[in-house]
């Protein structure tokens, strides 16, 4: 196990990530912030807060489940088996540029699923890809907007991010890998 | 509120029944049917987890709530809906519920949804074919998601059932919705009460999990919950009760005995409702019924255990 990110160089990072989404935003179109389930989710929520900040205006936030858009619901899965959890957006996406929020961007797998379960909801003007962290391995082409920090991992290394609201601590590590993603 | 563990797996390709269900897998389904509950609502009402799946209506009785919240949660999930009535079907030739499951699954079937007169046939089905099978009534056994929709609709408007009073009323011997309730309720720590005519209980209802009153007047100011059933004339024989007026009288949710229930009491019925007969108008349609919600719950409560049984039956590939 090796950390990529501390806890500190993870708050830089998401201030990177805001000043990116800023330069790109003032001026223009609604924004609002959509965290993908679990981790996801609450960077979406710190991202929401840093932007309503900047921005001068309350950046609305949602958070989005993509089970049900997932592409392996139909094959045996090993140990994992994946909860339903509910989707939550209080607000009408249409028209906003949505900044779509996951912890990492590895397969491009989650972010379809994502893509497909939002146009489900509504018709954005533009949909954004943000990430914590990025690296090697993408299956889709799928790319990130928005990049916290581009880590460099073997195939068989996994990485996983640890944030307090969920797991009482802030790191980013890279390990073996125990299962399947 | 939710208690989803995030170990826990739901193993089970079919579901015959809520008998036979822990309180965990119980509350899983409940909260899995959360998470759908928004698809109903939105304009896109579709997604894609049962895509290329196909689902059959297999009902031997008739139904209108049922029928359609299946089908509807079905499609709602992108399953393809096959629907078989027994009118219209080679049973008036007389071919047998397993020949008619059999040639249904030889054409490629994934989910068989079945309602049948006789007490076990999903069961009986369930050993004789590889689909999933989602019982959906049987005789006067169980019918597990009207079960499980009632303790969802409770669930939501309460926060849990752990305590709760609630009170089964009327034509309990004919019904398999007081059964799969008394389970699901039961199971997650509600004291649940038969209230009927001594001649409309169950024989050795004193081996169930419940209490056993013959007086309605005696338990309405006492429960948080009611649900009241459908007199089931099509299965009444002899003679139950002396007449209809007098069955109202004694068993009836009339406007009058509601004004001695609790204030926020919640009024429930499983549909289809005798107007006049077992509940008054005025309190089906008043500010304590919850009964249209629970037909709404019923479709996000199928479409969770529909995309359950197929994750099993997936996993077990």
């Amino acid at each position: 196990m090796k950390v990529i990110l501390d806890s500190k160089q993870i708050e830089q990072v998401l201030g990177e990530l805001t000043g990116g989404i800023v330069r790109d935003a003032k001026g223009k179109a609604d924004v609002a912030v959509i965290g993908i389930r679990s981790r996801g989710e609450i960077l979406a929520q710190r991202l929401a807060s840093r932007l309503s900040e900047k921005l001068g205006e309350e950046v609305p936030c949602g958070t989005l489940d993509i089970t049900l858009y997932r592409d392996d619901l139909n094959s045996p899965q090993g140990g994992a088996q994946p909860a339903v959890r509910t989707t939550e957006i209080g607000f009408d996406i249409d028209d906003k540029i949505i900044i779509l929020v996951d912890d990492v961007l590895y397969t491009g797998r989650s972010t379809r699923a994502a893509l497909d379960a939002l146009i489900d909801l509504g018709r954005p003007r533009g949909i954004r890809l943000a990430v914590l962290v990025e690296r090697a391995g993408r299956e889709f082409p799928i790319q990130a907007d928005y990049t916290g920090y581009k880590a460099d991992v073997a195939s068989g290394e996994s990485v996983q991010v640890f944030l307090s609201e969920s797991d009482g601590k802030e790191e980013v590590v890279v390990g073996k890998v125990s299962g399947k993603r | 509120m939710a208690l989803k563990s995030k170990k826990f797996r739901w193993e089970r390709k079919g579901l015959l029944g809520l008998r036979e269900l822990s309180a965990e897998e119980i509350t899983y389904i409940l909260d899995t049917a959360e998470g759908f509950e928004q698809i109903s609502s939105r304009t896109v009402k579709k997604a894609p987890a049962l895509r290329g799946k196909t689902v059959v209506n297999l009902f031997f009785e008739d139904s209108t709530r049922t029928r359609n919240s299946f089908a509807l949660a079905a499609s709602r999930l992108s399953a393809d809906v096959v629907e078989f009535t027994k009118k219209s079907s080679s049973v008036s030739k007389g071919e047998t519920l397993l020949d008619t499951a059999r040639n249904l699954e030889a054409m490629g079937i994934d989910i068989v949804v079945i309602r049948h007169s006789a007490g076990g046939a999903a069961k009986l089905l369930s050993r004789n074919i590889n689909a999933c099978v989602v019982n959906a009534g049987d005789g006067f056994c169980e019918h597990p998601t009207q079960g499980l929709l009632d303790v969802y609709t409770i669930r939501k408007l309460r926060g849990s059932l752990d305590g709760l009073k609630i009170a089964i009323v009327g034509d309990i011997v004919h019904s398999r919705v007081a059964r799969s309730d008394m389970w699901a309720m039961t199971k997650l720590g509600a004291e649940v009460t038969f209230v009927g005519p001594a001649t409309l209980m169950p024989g050795q209802v004193e081996q169930l999990p419940v209490k056993v009153s013959y007086s309605l007047d005696e338990v309405i100011e006492k429960v948080d919950v009611i649900n009241m059933l459908r007199i089931q004339f099509e299965r009444l024989g002899g003679n139950p009760f002396p007449s209809v007026r007098e069955y109202s009288h004694y068993f009836g949710l009339t406007v009058e005995r509601m004004k001695r229930a609790k204030e926020d009491i919640l009024v429930m019925h499983p549909g289809p409702i005798n107007r006049g007969l077992e509940m008054e108008s005025e309190v089906a349609d008043g500010k304590n019924s919850v009964i249209l919600e629970q037909v709404t719950n019923g479709v996000a409560v199928r479409m969770a255990v529909l995309f359950l049984v197929n994750q099993a039956a997936a996993q077990k590939k």
